[in-house]
């Protein structure tokens, strides 16, 4: 262990925000990236899905 | 060898891509978060403090392979692109877009964390020098091929507007890249060079390397992803997306 505390490692010597707000928004945009990419992907289900129903109806008689 | 070039020819399409992009995804997923975690720890917890930036120099680890990420997505989205042209293949105007957004994310964040390194260590959150400068109008490129390919409906003309903006565009790359050789720029030279090798400490650099890794394959496993969601929307009136979906 190189941190004399768990104090000492969230300061980071007196750079704690620069490098927390660093490392915080690159774990924030991932998040962000891999939710809306998991909406998208469900939105893209549902389309087909929509287009299904359109077709069931068209050949019911 | 004529075997091996129908086989390639043969992923090309949608409907053999799709299920093999389902099937690579979640093994670079996997790839990247471990990656992550080891370089975290090495990055953190083994790397010595610098002895001219203090601990602020922490920030290299997720600055730099951002950076990387930021001009290596856009010269891949050039790379489809320019196949896309070559060959007329629907599956790479879809690989293009399939890439812009986590191109466009790890822009965002080389220029958010070069503004939190350069704050403390030159005094000021932004500078127009060349790197700088050249780096931001990367993110209007970015910006520009997600406002321009979404504005356009017919989803080939979107390809080809877009191709044609991502080709262009990758001249930008080696300018960023150089920007720090050719002016006299504020942004430091290149700590790891392909011909000088690396003036970093040993574990620094490994810390660096193994996130620019886990960045490399997160970015594959993002695009896998995203292709899949494209390729439904477009395909959804195909009866193999129907039978996919049913």
């Amino acid at each position: 262990m190189i941190w004399e505390s768990w104090d000492a490692f969230w300061a980071m010597g007196g750079y704690g925000p620069y490098v927390w707000g660093s490392y915080g928004v690159v774990l924030l945009c991932i998040a962000i990236e891999i939710t809306s990419a998991r909406a998208a992907h469900g939105a893209s289900v549902q389309s087909v899905r929509a287009v299904q129903e359109e077709t069931d109806h068209d050949t019911t008689p | 060898m004529e075997n091996f070039k129908i086989r390639w020819f043969q992923w090309a399409a949608p409907q053999s891509f799709y299920p093999l992009a389902g099937r690579l995804w979640p093994f670079f997923g996997v790839i990247a978060a471990v990656l992550a975690l080891a370089a975290l720890y090495l990055g953190f917890f083994v790397a010595p403090t610098d002895f001219q930036q203090g601990e602020g120099y922490r920030i290299i680890f997720v600055h730099v392979p951002a950076s990387w990420m930021s001009m290596v997505i856009y010269l891949a989205m050039a790379f489809w692109a320019f196949l896309g042209f070559t060959f007329n293949t629907r599956l790479s105007g879809m690989m293009t877009q399939a890439l812009a957004p986590t191109g466009a994310m790890f822009t965002f964040l080389s220029l958010w964390t070069g503004a939190l390194w350069g704050k403390p260590m030159w005094g000021a959150w932004w500078v127009w020098d060349a790197r700088l400068t050249s780096e931001l109008i990367l993110f209007f490129l970015y910006m520009g091929y997600i406002a321009l390919t979404s504005a356009i409906d017919d989803p080939r003309r979107a390809d080809r507007a877009g191709g044609l903006l991502a080709l262009v565009g990758a001249v930008n790359v080696p300018i960023i890249y150089f920007s720090v050789k050719w002016w006299n720029t504020l942004h430091q030279g290149a700590s790891v060079s392909v011909t000088k090798g690396s003036s970093m400490a040993q574990t620094m650099l490994w810390a660096m390397l193994l996130m620019a890794l886990a960045f490399w394959a997160y970015s594959i496993a993002m695009a896998l992803y995203r292709v899949r969601t494209i390729i439904l929307v477009r395909e959804r009136h195909t009866q193999w997306v129907q039978e996919v979906a049913a």
